[in-house]
């Protein structure tokens, strides 16, 4: 299986990158702090307004590794794009499916189908694994329900419904999710998603590990040729990378709730983390975003068993996998794309 | 008038990825999927190219002529040849050169890293060689040789008609599905353990389809 490589996430404003031969050298106002390998690296992710020189993106243009430049905020800024991107056969039949709603139909219900089913694992894995869980009885009623609609978008007759559906089960499962942090509760609390700015901690946390697989996703899509923003289920806006949220659907609970909700649980973040800003939005700070960044990283190295395929994959390979996946089903190596589903 | 416009040549050494397995022929060239797998399926990596595999010494009746252009306009196949010899000739046989006296019998020396393999994938990629210089320079080219690295020697490939029909045939049916722009499925018997592409092309998806549907029966199924 293909191996999974580091990402260098660059959070220091001040340090410049630059090429040596093969190597990836990090400057620290002039001085040398750290060099890789570029056969050692998947991507490159800088916050921040750090440089980087032509000679570096080559290089990384080249080998295939993903020079991304995003604000300390996590706020897309440019990305770095080689000679040779996608494949035009492939794309193309990507717009005939999306342009046909009977085929864009069917992609969307498994993106849904599969939201909806992992999300509702968390749900039952935290009833099952913590005792002392408040709420059990209400979230074992979403965890019904949540199976009911997981059987109904699979039968959804049109995108509309199809909506209504993922609307009502987003609802429900973000309705329970306060009852899944355990700890701290007067700094760690849920009531429902605030995104620009967030308006709390665990939305803090929740945004910026999603911008995260955001990227992911993107340059998992990019890596096997298909274009990021034309997607299925998400509607077609300019700016908008439409495939990658799409494919971001079906990962968002497993592999960005979960995280938020161990860091909390497992008390690897607290309160002194966060800025509270004059407006009431939520930073993290530096040390914070750190902190995060590395335990994402090490969450990466975690082997799961892949459902569809059977094969044993790091983690951090998933989202490659399903736009693997997506580019076979497009060329109709498949019947149909298969989500991931997590049990 | 040339069979093949202009901007679909075929890379010549297609033809042994085309020969050992369509789907990851059609994985490197339609599909153009992943730069470093696809040298790692060359097996072009210049340091092991360190040993020539011909006579160093300079002969006054043997020419070699390193990286050579070749292109047959006929078959719409373009590349390069690592090594042709030309042979002087005492009986009048074979072509003459620009800058030297007398005539010539020309051969492709194709190098390779490892054994000889077990499918004609390198026969087919020097027979491909053998047509285009014969059509580029009007020779007769009876004869190729296949050095192996491994086994530090030449293997020579006689030029029968048999091998040229067949490679034709390869080049013709590449040309058919790089038309199609379609990658077919991976071949129920081959061994794909060993295939440097194996991880983009799942050939188990394609050779034991799993239907999605019943895929995600299962997954919703279970545990509950």
């Amino acid at each position: 299986m293909r191996k999974l490589l580091n990402t260098l996430y660059i959070t220091n404003p001040d340090v410049y990158l630059s090429r040596e031969g093969e190597q990836v050298v990090v400057k620290n106002e002039g001085k040398k702090s750290i060099a890789v390998p570029i056969h050692n690296l998947e991507g490159i992710i800088s916050f921040g307004y750090c440089g980087a020189s032509p000679a570096l993106m080559g290089l990384c243009a080249e080998k295939g590794v993903s020079v991304t430049f995003l604000t300390e905020y996590g706020k897309y800024l440019a990305s770095v794009q080689g000679p040779f991107s996608g494949n035009i056969l492939l794309r193309k039949e990507q717009f005939r499916i999306a342009e046909d709603s009977e085929r864009r139909l069917g992609v969307s219900v498994n993106f849904i189908v599969a939201k909806i089913m992992n999300s509702r694992t968390v749900l039952k894995r935290a009833i099952r694994d913590y005792e002392e869980i408040a709420g059990k009885q209400q979230i074992s009623f979403v965890v019904e329900r949540l199976g009911r609609q997981a059987e109904n978008a699979r039968h959804a007759l049109n995108e509309d419904e199809l909506r209504g559906i993922e609307g009502d089960a987003a609802k429900m499962y973000f309705g329970v999710f306060d009852n899944l942090i355990l700890h701290e509760k007067e700094s760690f609390f849920f009531h429902g998603r605030s995104r620009r700015p967030p308006l709390d901690n665990m939305n803090a946390l929740l945004s910026f590990t999603y911008v995260l697989l955001a990227h992911e996703v993107k340059s998992a899509i990019e890596a096997v040729g298909l274009d990021p923003a034309a997607g299925f289920f998400h509607k077609d806006r300019p700016g908008r990378n439409g495939l990658a949220l799409d494919m971001m659907e079906e990962l968002r609970a497993y592999l960005a709730d979960r995280f938020v909700l161990s860091l909390v649980n497992r008390r690897q973040v607290s309160a002194k983390d966060f800025v509270v800003k004059e407006n009431r939005a939520i930073l993290m700070d530096d040390d914070m975003r750190k902190k995060l960044l590395t335990e994402w990283q090490k969450r990466k190295r975690i082997d799961i068993k892949h459902p569809y395929t059977k094969e044993k994959i790091s983690l951090g390979l998933l989202p490659y996998i399903q736009a693997q996946l997506m580019a076979r089903f497009i060329r109709g190596d498949i019947d149909g794309y298969p989500p991931f589903l997590w049990r | 008038m040339d069979k093949y416009d202009e901007k679909i040549y075929l890379p010549l050494s297609g033809i042994q990825h085309f020969v050992f397995c369509k789907r990851q022929w059609a994985l490197i060239h339609i599909e153009r999927q992943w730069k470093e797998n696809m040298l790692t399926v060359e097996g072009k990596n210049l340091h092991e190219r360190a040993d020539d595999p011909y006579e160093k010494e300079k002969r006054s009746d043997l020419i070699v002529s390193r990286a050579m252009p070749l292109i047959s306009k006929k078959l719409g196949i373009q590349g390069v040849a690592d090594i042709v010899e030309f042979e002087k000739t005492i009986d009048g046989k074979g072509i003459r050169i620009r800058d030297y006296d007398g005539f010539w019998l020309p051969h492709p020396v194709e190098y390779k890293r490892g054994i000889p393999k077990s499918d004609q994938s390198d026969e087919a990629q020097l027979c491909l060689q053998v047509l285009c210089l014969e059509e580029m320079m009007g020779a007769n080219i009876d004869k190729a040789y296949l050095y192996y690295h491994q086994k530090r020697r030449r293997t020579r490939i006689k030029m029968e008609s048999e091998l040229r029909e067949w490679t034709v045939s390869m080049a013709k049916e590449m040309h058919e599905l790089f038309e199609k722009g379609l990658t077919p499925p991976a071949e129920k018997n081959k061994k794909c353990g060993n295939c440097s592409m194996k991880e983009l092309c799942f050939p188990r998806l394609t050779k034991k389809a799993r239907p999605v549907s019943n895929y995600i029966n299962e997954m919703m199924k279970e545990g509950e």
